[in-house]
């Protein structure tokens, strides 16, 4: 009888533990969130939308030419990154499937995949910048568009893989070319899980800040001039929030629950997408 | 094959071997194309390593291997030694795992072993998006509602009276290890960016756990539990020996993220290149010291010297999530 009372002490402990860390693992992330609605929810209005940032200790300002920066940067990302991430998955899963090659090839996807942002934004700053002696909105595209890459690549994979064989045999004995079978049998049976893993890649890129330092870097004013440095919301947020004005720190708060939403809303989408796929 | 499938294609327009040869020539631009797009991939990889090495070449000439453990850091005078950002990033990272990884664990039993159904899937899916968040929002929050706590609350002296009796205590006084909590006025540093990662890493490392948790079979599960054994047995009997490699390998890939982040460390480590016996002092890291100095580096010596620390930050980041990855995949968790 001791035994069981000892190990059923052991037992209510151990649990009870778990249950007191998963309240305060969730307090935490609860109290960020709610803190970032709340200084977030003060400082939206309608000139946060239509006004460039303002030079400090002046009143009032938006977050126009930032969010314009952001938004022009991750679509020229996007949309460079998801034809070479979506080809190079389908080398990996469709033509190399097996080999060694592809197996190493993947390998290194994984490592850039979850490398250091901040290594990514070096890379960019010493092929792209340094070279052309000045910061630009394309370097800052292409070090978003090298983060973007892996996580579209992996997820080709994981979807192409998904893929019943039988839909290229029965493609192919209809006499269907190879990229035929790809383009029209095989993207489109996996339409729904690769369109979620560039969600995904999107959603990963949007917050990005460290490799934007290097590239982008800022413009208080509007610009779009690709060649030159361009606003953005990441370093719009680190920037105005280390300052001690008060404006810029709303401002800065009023950025950072428009990034944070914005990603919630792309992973539910891309989770309500990759969800309505499974159970079909 | 190509040429066969090229007539069966469209043999109807008498020019069948033309049709063919277009065809073999779309099949092999499309193999092509993908080919080089994976190919890209490993060259990016390979280029990030070689571009990091070319820029850190003038420090790497001019320090050597010293660079590594010298601690001293003056850019007025141009001498660049990685030892302190190489410390601050070790210890953050080891104290963030020491704190995030049996929180993490917690929950992860919580939401395998115990959680009701009903509630199962949304903590689950809450946790998920909140990996998603950016670092820079941890990195706010912690520098305006973390420090200041840590400052007030944590780092200071608590002051109390009992029983007529007056007491000041603070984490200083602990004799022995009181040198590690020595005081400081300021809620920005070493301790404080410990925590921020913990927090940041926590989703990340539950989801994984998680993940993990639920590849053991149910009949190993159910077999435990019929022999008798309690919750708590079977997890730490079945399931965590079960999974073990797994588990390592979800460690190594949260303290890989841990080791490189950068925006959540920036804004409250408080930068300074000082090597101290408490945590509660300002410190730096490998990507915070460049995050912050890139753009104060006008000298070739300096920008090459920051880059140098990337070069250093890669090489221990890409051996933690190669060995993670390792792991992962001779656990079976892909």
């Amino acid at each position: 009888m001791a035994v069981d009372t000892r190990r059923k002490t052991t037992n209510t402990i151990a649990l009870g533990l778990s249950i007191v860390a998963t309240v305060v693992g969730l307090f935490f992330l609860a109290a960020i969130l709610v803190t970032l609605v709340v200084q977030g929810f003060s400082a939206l209005s309608p000139r946060l939308l239509t006004e460039n940032t303002p030079p400090p200790n002046v009143d009032g300002g938006g977050l126009l030419n930032a969010i314009f920066g952001s938004v022009a940067m991750t679509l020229i990302a996007i949309v460079v990154a998801t034809p070479v991430g979506i080809l190079a998955g389908t080398y990996l899963t469709e033509y190399a499937r097996g080999s060694k090659v592809a197996e190493v090839a993947k390998f290194i996807n994984d490592v850039l995949l979850s490398a250091p942002s901040i290594i990514i934004g070096l890379f960019v700053y010493t092929i792209l910048v340094m070279p052309f002696g000045h910061f630009s909105a394309w370097s800052g595209a292409a070090a978003l568009g090298l983060i973007a890459l892996p996580v579209i690549n992996r997820t080709t994979q994981d979807m192409l893989g998904l893929v019943p064989n039988a839909l290229r045999e029965a493609a192919a004995a209809l006499g269907t070319p190879r990229w035929k079978t790809m383009t029209h049998v095989i993207y489109r049976a996996a339409r729904a899980g690769i369109l979620t893993g560039v969600l995904l890649a999107v959603a990963r890129i949007t917050g990005e800040t460290a490799p934007l330092l290097f590239t982008a870097l800022n413009n208080q004013f509007f610009s779009a001039d690709l060649g030159g440095p361009m606003a953005n919301l990441p370093y719009v947020i680190y920037q105005f929030a280390t300052s001690a004005d008060p404006n810029w720190q709303r401002i800065a708060w009023g950025a950072a629950l428009l990034i944070t939403l914005t990603i919630l809303a792309i992973n539910i989408i891309a989770r309500a997408l990759a969800g309505g796929k499974q159970q079909s | 094959m190509a040429v066969t499938t090229g007539e069966t294609f469209d043999s109807s327009d008498g020019a069948s071997g033309n049709q063919a040869r277009r065809v073999v020539v779309q099949d092999r631009i499309f193999y092509y194309l993908t080919l080089a797009s994976a190919v890209f991939v490993v060259v990016m990889l390979i280029g990030v390593m070689v571009s990091l090495v070319v820029g850190a070449w003038p420090a790497l000439e001019k320090f050597g291997p010293s660079f590594i453990w010298t601690q001293r850091w003056s850019p007025v005078k141009e001498i660049f030694g990685a030892l302190s950002p190489i410390y601050g990033t070790i210890i953050t990272s080891v104290i963030a795992m020491i704190i995030g990884i049996p929180v993490s664990f917690g929950i992860a039993i919580f939401l395998t072993e115990i959680c009701p159904d009903a509630i199962r899937r949304p903590i689950g899916v809450a946790i998920e998006l909140l990996a998603g968040i950016p670092s820079i929002i941890y990195g706010l929050w912690g520098f305006f509602y973390l420090a200041p706590f840590m400052a007030a609350h944590i780092q200071g002296v608590w002051k109390f009276s009992l029983f007529g009796w007056n007491f000041a205590l603070s984490l200083g006084g602990i004799p022995l290890i009181g040198g590690l909590f020595a005081n400081s006025a300021s809620g920005l540093n070493l301790f404080t960016a410990a925590v921020i990662l913990a927090i940041m890493v926590l989703p990340f490392i539950t989801s994984i756990t998680r993940d993990v948790f639920q590849t053991v079979p149910t009949l190993l599960r159910e077999s435990a539990y019929g022999m008798g054994m309690t919750t708590w047995e079977v997890v730490r009997h079945i399931v965590i020996p079960y999974c073990r490699v797994g588990l390592v390998g979800g460690i190594m890939l949260g303290l890989g993220r841990a080791l490189g982040e950068t925006m959540a460390v920036t804004f409250v480590i408080g930068n300074s290149h000082a090597i101290s016996a408490s945590l509660f002092a300002p410190a730096t890291t490998i990507s915070a010291t460049i995050a912050n100095e890139f753009s104060e580096a006008t000298t070739g010596v300096y920008t090459s010297s920051l880059i140098l620390l990337g070069l250093v930050l890669s090489i221990i980041t890409f051996a933690v999530l190669g060995l993670a990855k390792w792991l992962l995949v001779r656990g079976d968790i892909k």
